[in-house]
């Protein structure tokens, strides 16, 4: 087979991946792009958009569940609804599927070649290809990891037919009667969340003393509220010890309990893929596991870059994509440098939470004098009308100059408030700047707005 | 409850006004007799105004930076009982007689116009922080700078550091006409060495000791016709008198520097040309001149230069003039001087010693008519007919005011001096 040169070559197709491929090729460079997975990477094939997909599908039986149970404070009856799960995994399937498709066009489009297979790096500018038809030598002027990241596996629990990580999540044939989810974290209490829905009774068993421990405790009451109205069980300081036909068992307060568990689902975290392709023959400068990267996403070797979340926290797709669209305007030439103020971050749970920014502690630790104010739900129109009155919008400013340092919300459908958030921290508003634009009425935005006036002193309807 | 005015007292003989340099208090503070409510700057000292009374401040009699007349509200104050102010404000006190100073104040001192007043210096609290910051404060050595992503780029493509760009949007935020400005204004200044330029402007207000020294040097030097005369001396003798003098008293008596001797040789300079030790009062065509010698001594303070003076050197003798000149440079650094202490010199010497380079164009400390600058002193290799002989050199640099003193004049003064200070026996000669 012979060998393709080119001037930018990325592994790993997923959003990081594709996105600086894109990129690129729109740029004119000669640009090759390799994967031995589905185009689309873990957020379109296993994370983000089939996740979603089941939890909507979750959303909306729950809802009929309900309506059923007479519980709807508006007076919906129904008869007891069903699910056919097969049919559920067949329309996200179509999903993952369009998307798959949807990469390859975008990729052929900006004349962009793919190729299926996993690379093995042979030196810096070298790597060698599995394909299907043999091995593929590609030589290129600049090379951009992209290979992402993958679960954690906990050595007392291998994957396996009744241990699944979130992939296997997303693969059942049905839906458990019973599941233990180990490790509280977003990835873990979304799934849950969503499988209760469904009817599955959940126990959620996290090590450390409170689940999602990135939030601060006023943002993560909200969802345990609504975790115990759906019957999921939380236990923290709590450890997974081992599976047997009974259930999981688990150490609390020093004692041994078994938690039903027909299937257990372990998300204990992600770490980077830096292992199996060669990554060793580079010898890249590493922080912890991930790649060492600089403000361009230049590793420790010229010409090779790393993006997304082999390059470090926050492994989020769209960080990564964000990275990817900046070094293929570095190699065509262009001045950029990473120089956003806010990477937005949302957990799919219910009720959603949406950060961007800093939060109140982080902004005191950064030294400065700060106002945080948050306005709630509970006097919001909008989330009046559809019943869901739980959470708030939070805003935190510079006490001298009202700079708005970060904005955070819990509630019902918040996360389509992430770029409203992120747009005004990216442009520098004050919370002045907030509260005179017009939030439209009657809608979830209109806490926004309102929390910034209470950060002024005149919230106006609270 | 009653209100008490408290106004700007006379701080000082012939003097009509003075500039506020400093609040105190704060509207709202509540203030115990004795208290210093302000301090303001008269001619050169600084006053400190003490509350007569126990109160609540109500209201502020001006900005830092004002000159206030003698006499003008200060402060209102909130007491207890009647107070000493009728509740319709009586009239305006006196006013600065406007001629004395047509040109020193930039703003108008303040009328007290109390309810226009109240309104102004006590804004309505609100239970938040609400009052929004027009622009907030400068950014901070370590602030990210604010500007919106397409500025970022832009300047990202043009080669721009935004931390070296002034944002004039809200918070200090960086708008793209901040840009704009920065790539019509400094093009060149950036090409080549990296180095950026620095496009910030701080603006500092001139208030107090600053303002005074300003306006005077601006003066003395815009209707003085300086002439500078620089002449060389052999200080070789008189230091090696001056070394035996510290050394038989060391212990008893203060360490005499150079000063006390020059002062001498002014002395009895001046016995010789009267004209020297004089006021020229330009606007009334008069010159005053003096029996009494008072020397005034630049002296560099925290907050600029002030001028102490020993007052009748010719009657005292050199210890006297070395402790006087200690004590008074002393009390001017440390801000204690007393304002007569720093008024009424006749003559003035200006000396920084080991900086006092070469020769320096000294300005006159108007309305006197002459001023003796002192320069470095150091070891120079000097022809004596027939070889070069190491001696210790030192220029004056003396400036007159030429309207009044010829140069033949000048040039006979600083010679007196010379001789003595070249020949120190002269300098104690009783003729």
């Amino acid at each position: 087979m012979r060998d393709i040169a080119c001037k930018v070559l990325v592994i790993g197709a997923g959003p990081g991946g594709y996105v600086c491929a894109i990129r690129a090729g729109q740029l004119g460079l000669d640009t090759v792009i390799v994967d031995g997975a589905p185009l689309g990477g873990t957020c379109l094939n296993v994370g983000c958009i089939p996740s979603k997909a089941l939890i909507h599908a979750a959303d909306e039986f729950h809802k009929l569940d309900a309506a059923a149970a007479g519980a709807t404070p508006f007076g919906l009856s129904a008869s007891a609804p069903t699910v056919d799960f097969a049919k559920t995994m067949a329309w996200k399937n179509g999903i993952v599927e369009r998307f798959n498709l949807g990469v390859g066009g975008l990729l052929k489009k900006a004349g962009v070649k793919s190729i299926r297979g996993w690379a093995r790096f042979v030196d810096g500018k070298t790597v060698q290809v599995a394909t299907d038809t043999g091995m593929q030598t590609i030589r290129a002027e600049n090379v951009v990891i992209a290979t992402g990241s993958e679960p954690v596996e906990l050595p007392d629990l291998p994957f396996g037919d009744r241990v699944i990580s979130s992939t296997g999540a997303l693969a059942l044939k049905e839906v458990p009667r019973s599941m233990a989810v180990v490790g509280g974290g977003y990835i873990g209490l979304e799934l849950g969340t969503a499988l209760a829905k469904l009817g599955c009774r959940v126990t959620v068993v996290e090590a450390a003393d409170r689940v999602l421990p990135q939030y601060d405790g006023e943002l993560v009451r909200p969802v345990l509220a609504r975790l115990e109205a759906l019957g999921v069980e939380v236990l923290t300081a709590a450890t997974a010890r081992a599976l047997d036909p009974a259930g999981l068992t688990i150490d609390i307060g020093g004692e041994a309990r078994t938690v039903a568990a027909e299937t257990v689902l372990v998300t204990v975290g992600r770490r980077p893929k830096t292992d199996g392709y060669g990554l060793e023959e580079l010898d890249l400068d590493r922080v912890g596991r991930f790649i060492r990267i600089d403000d361009r996403c230049r590793t420790s070797m010229r010409g090779v870059y790393a993006i997304g979340d082999v390059s470090g926290e926050p492994m989020l797709a769209h960080r990564a994509m964000a990275q990817g669209e900046m070094v293929a305007e570095l190699l065509a030439g262009e001045r950029r440098s990473w120089d956003r103020v806010a990477i937005p971050a949302i957990c799919f749970t219910d009720p959603e939470i949406v950060t961007v920014g800093l939060s109140p502690a982080e902004a005191e630790a950064d030294g400065h004098r700060t106002i945080s104010t948050l306005f709630p739900f509970q006097a919001n129109g909008r989330a009046m009308t559809t019943a869901r009155e739980d959470g708030f919008v939070r805003v935190v400013a510079r006490e001298d100059n009202h700079l708005l340092l970060g904005v955070q919300a819990v509630g019902a459908h918040v996360s389509e408030l992430a770029a409203g958030f992120a747009l005004a921290l990216e442009m520098g508003a004050r919370l002045e700047d907030v509260a005179g634009t017009i939030h439209a009425h009657p809608t979830h935005g209109e806490a926004f707005q309102e929390a910034a006036l209470r950060g002024l002193g005149h919230a106006l309807h609270i | 409850m009653g209100m008490h005015t408290v106004k700007l007292p006379d701080v000082g003989e012939g003097v009509a006004e003075a500039e506020l340099t400093e609040w105190q208090v704060q509207p709202g503070q509540i203030v115990q007799e004795d208290d210093i409510l302000a301090t303001v700057m008269t001619d050169k000292a600084a006053v400190e105004i003490p509350s007569p009374v126990t109160g609540t401040v109500a209201s502020l009699g001006g900005e830092v930076g004002d000159i206030l007349p003698v006499g003008a509200v200060l402060v209102t104050l909130e007491v207890e009982g009647d107070g000493n102010a009728a509740p319709e404000p009586e009239a305006t006190p006196v006013p600065p007689d406007p001629e004395a100073s047509p040109d020193v104040a930039p703003k108008p001192a303040p009328r007290p116009e109390p309810e226009k007043k109240a309104e102004k210096t006590e804004p309505t609290k609100p239970s938040k922080p609400v009052s929004a910051p027009s622009d907030g404060p400068v950014r901070g050595e370590h602030d990210r700078p604010v500007a919106a992503p397409s500025v970022r780029r832009r300047a990202k493509e043009g080669g721009v550091d935004l931390r070296q760009v002034r944002g004039t949007g809200p918070a200090g935020r960086i708008i793209h006409e901040d840009l704009d400005l920065w790539f019509s204004g400094s093009g060149e200044a950036r090409s080549g060495s990296g180095r950026v330029a620095n496009t910030a402007v701080e603006e500092i207000k001139v208030v107090g000791l600053r303002r005074r020294i300003s306006e005077r040097m601006a003066e003395a030097n815009a209707r003085v016709a300086h002439i500078t005369y620089v002449d060389e001396i052999d200080m070789t003798e008189l230091e090696r008198l001056r070394d035996t003098l510290n050394r038989e008293h060391g212990g008893d008596r203060p360490k005499l520097t150079l000063l006390p001797f020059l002062m001498r040789a002014m002395v009895n300079a001046i016995a010789k040309q009267p004209a020297m030790n004089a006021h020229y009062d330009d606007d009334a065509g008069m010159i005053h001149q003096f029996g009494g010698v008072h020397i005034g001594i630049a002296t560099q303070a925290p907050g600029g230069l002030m001028v102490p003076v020993v007052r009748h050197t010719e009657a005292r003798g050199l210890w006297d003039c070395a402790a006087e000149v200690v004590r008074l440079a002393e009390a001017a650094r440390v801000g204690a001087a007393s304002r007569d202490e720093l008024s009424g010199s006749t003559i003035t010497i200006t000396s920084l010693g080991a900086l006092g380079g070469l020769a320096t164009t000294p300005i006159i400390n108007r309305p006197e008519v002459a001023i003796v600058g002192v320069n470095k002193m150091q070891m120079r290799p000097v022809w004596d007919g027939t070889q070069f002989v190491p001696r210790k050199m030192m220029n004056l640099s003396s400036s007159f005011d030429h309207r009044v003193i010829d140069g033949w004049d000048a040039a006979m003064f600083v010679q007196a001096i010379r001789r003595q200070l070249e020949n120190p026996a002269t300098l104690f000669l009783e003729d």
